[in-house]
């Protein structure tokens, strides 16, 4: 008998990994596959612009200073003759890795921060929640200078800076979420079969909450591509002549009136970028809820 | 004889509230025996659940003390109340929240297990293999999510997580009221079953008179925080001695349509458990009113195992 049963205990259902499921699950929604899709190419376009960018960033044409799209330069040239297209490319590299790797990083801070004071509430959240009103009271964009200066200009530097600026909001998210589901049944009957704190927050609250913060970060990225963008205008954040799709964007402001085309195609990399990370966003949550499974 | 499986003696859980304190469960003292059920009846809000979560731990207690099998375990904390809480469980009213819509079946039921560390992984599939037979879920459900399993599946899912660590005492808060007619007499069949198997001993909370009942020993009327009435389940409906138990049966409907029972109407409003009066909770409402009511009242043993809260109950009853 016991022999039987373990032998259907061997033929039980699988079950799947979370990802293939959910990835399964976003493949159902055609808006958030095109936001996938649009997103890896655009990571894989970067990836390979020394391959197929049909110039260096740097090299400068003076016969074509800022010259309309034509067959030569697709893009047209900036006010130094140097290629869009290619400084598109090139650009990409910083400004999607600055977005990508700054929502991470503020994104897993937030969400630790975040649990414990929405679990613990009382008063570890007044202090936990008093120390990000702090952070927050200053206005984000000031925040970001002031810890750039600090730390010096440049890629990484830029990413810690856009990071600790994003925390506050991540944990006010995650601490919501938290809040509002550490009441559930759920999490007594968690309590009753002993289960420790640390595993009622990592096991049952934080998968129950997370799926808004996958949310607020693919629109995070867009708006950490914004400000490391802002930061490239004012001579933080990444330096000339490497290119960035925010610096080459400021940088073109002057002549918007004469070659709008200077403006136009970082801005269409920036407005596409985001779109896309929106729609995978909005798929997203929907695929990581097993509630909506189709 | 052994010892009573739990026993609780001037068991109480105030809340603060702004207004004072909120006396949910105020002065409860009673006894299960080993394999029988406590039925614990009552209106909203009078305690009932508060009660039940206050034996286990869930909620600590204000003043009182708890004894499981004998042993205090009133003021135990970390691995020892763990150790206890493994022997004391609880069924929850809601199925669709009481269970995580992230796991599994599999993974609820096996929670428990994986929790206590004691056990290894094959032992874990055979035990959760064996309570999914044990409360009649189909094994091919093993996978499933809970929104995927309807409202019975979910409570035996519940009372699978409840089993997996092979308790004593069950706290079963209003584990039926949920759930479909149909269905709930299943679930109440299944729980008597799984006493009967196992030796279960359950304190069943509930509204539902019929339940009660059906399901119960021993029934124990609470009102406000308070016991009023506990006594063997048969004495209660045969011969209810305190006014407010007499008013909650006469509510129950009438199947025969000769004769009708005319339920007795209470008159005014539950007073407010946030700090009341001394004296008797239900003397607002109460026909029998009188100066002495305004006295704190003691629970007594009028007849043999029927426990009365009520200084009058003799005078009542001579007339």
């Amino acid at each position: 008998m016991p022999e039987a049963m373990l032998e259907r205990v061997k033929t039980q259902p699988k079950k799947k990994s979370e990802f293939l499921r959910v990835l399964k699950q976003l493949s159902y929604n055609k808006m958030a596959m095109l936001g996938l899709v649009i997103f890896v190419t655009e990571l894989i376009l970067v990836l390979l612009a020394p391959l197929i960018a049909p110039y260096n960033y740097t090299a400068m044409d003076t016969a074509a200073i800022r010259e309309a799209p034509s067959l030569t330069h697709w893009f047209g040239t900036d006010d130094l003759g140097r290629d869009i297209l290619s400084r598109i490319l090139y650009g990409g590299r910083f400004s999607l890795t600055m977005g990508i790797f700054s929502i991470m990083i503020s994104a897993t801070y937030g969400a630790v921060i975040g649990s414990i004071a929405g679990y613990f509430g009382g008063r570890v959240d007044n202090v936990i929640m008093r120390l990000l009103d702090i952070i927050q009271s200053l206005p984000g964009m000031l925040l970001t200078i002031v810890i750039s200066t600090v730390l010096g200009a440049g890629y990484l530097n830029t990413i810690l800076a856009l990071s600790v600026n994003g925390i506050p909001g991540q944990a006010r998210m995650l601490r919501a979420q938290m809040m509002k589901n550490r009441g559930a049944e759920y999490v007594e009957a968690a309590q009753s079969i002993n289960c420790s704190k640390a595993r009622i927050i990592a096991s049952h609250l934080f998968p129950n909450s997370f799926s808004p913060l996958i949310v607020q970060m693919t629109m995070g990225v867009a708006n950490m591509i914004l400000m490391a963008s802002s930061l490239s205008f004012i001579g933080l954040g990444v330096q000339p002549p490497q290119p960035e799709w925010g610096a080459m964007l400021s940088g073109a402001r002057q002549f918007i009136r004469s070659s709008p085309h200077m403006v136009i195609f970082p801005g269409l990399a920036i407005a596409i970028t985001i779109l896309a990370l929106n729609l995978m966003g909005d798929g997203l949550r929907d695929a990581l809820d097993p509630k909506l499974k189709k | 004889m052994s010892a009573p499986v739990i026993e609780v003696k001037g068991l109480k859980k105030y809340f603060p509230t702004p207004r004072g304190l909120l006396h949910a469960v105020d002065d409860v003292t009673l006894k299960i025996e080993k394999g029988s059920t406590l039925g614990v009846v009552g209106e909203s809000g009078c305690g009932k659940s508060t009660l039940g979560r206050t034996i286990i731990h869930l909620l600590e207690r204000t003043d009182g003390k708890i004894y499981l099998n004998g042993n205090d375990i009133s003021d135990l904390k970390g691995k020892k109340l763990k150790a206890a809480r493994e022997k004391m469980q609880i069924i929850f009213q809601d199925p669709y929240s009481s269970i995580d819509p992230r796991k599994t079946v599999e993974a609820t039921i096996c929670e428990p297990l994986k929790v206590a560390k004691k056990y290894s992984r094959q032992e874990i599939a055979k035990i959760s293999e064996e309570l999914m037979d044990l409360v009649g879920i189909d094994q091919r459900l093993r996978v499933s999510y809970p929104h995927e399993l309807d409202g019975g599946r979910r409570q035996r899912v519940g009372i699978a997580r409840a089993l997996a660590l092979n308790p004593d005492f069950v706290v079963c808060d209003e584990p039926v009221s949920a759930l479909d007619v149909s269905i709930q007499a299943q679930v109440l069949n299944l729980l008597k079953d799984l006493q009967e198997k196992r030796g279960l001993t359950y304190l069943f909370v509930t509204h539902n008179l019929s339940v009660v009942r059906h399901i119960s020993d021993q029934i124990c009327v609470m009102y406000l925080g308070q016991v009023v009435e506990l006594c063997p389940t048969k004495e209660l409906f045969e011969r209810p001695l305190h006014p407010y138990t007499k008013a909650l049966l006469s509510a129950i409907p009438s199947t025969d349509i000769h004769h009708p029972n005319k339920p007795e109407i209470l008159e005014g409003e539950l007073t407010s458990p946030i700090n009341p009066k001394p004296g008797c909770r239900f003397a607002a409402r109460c026909k029998y009113e009188a100066a002495v009511c305004a006295e704190p009242q003691k629970q007594e043993e009028i007849a043999p195992g029927h426990f009365v809260r009520c200084c009058r109950i003799r005078e009542i009853h001579e007339k």
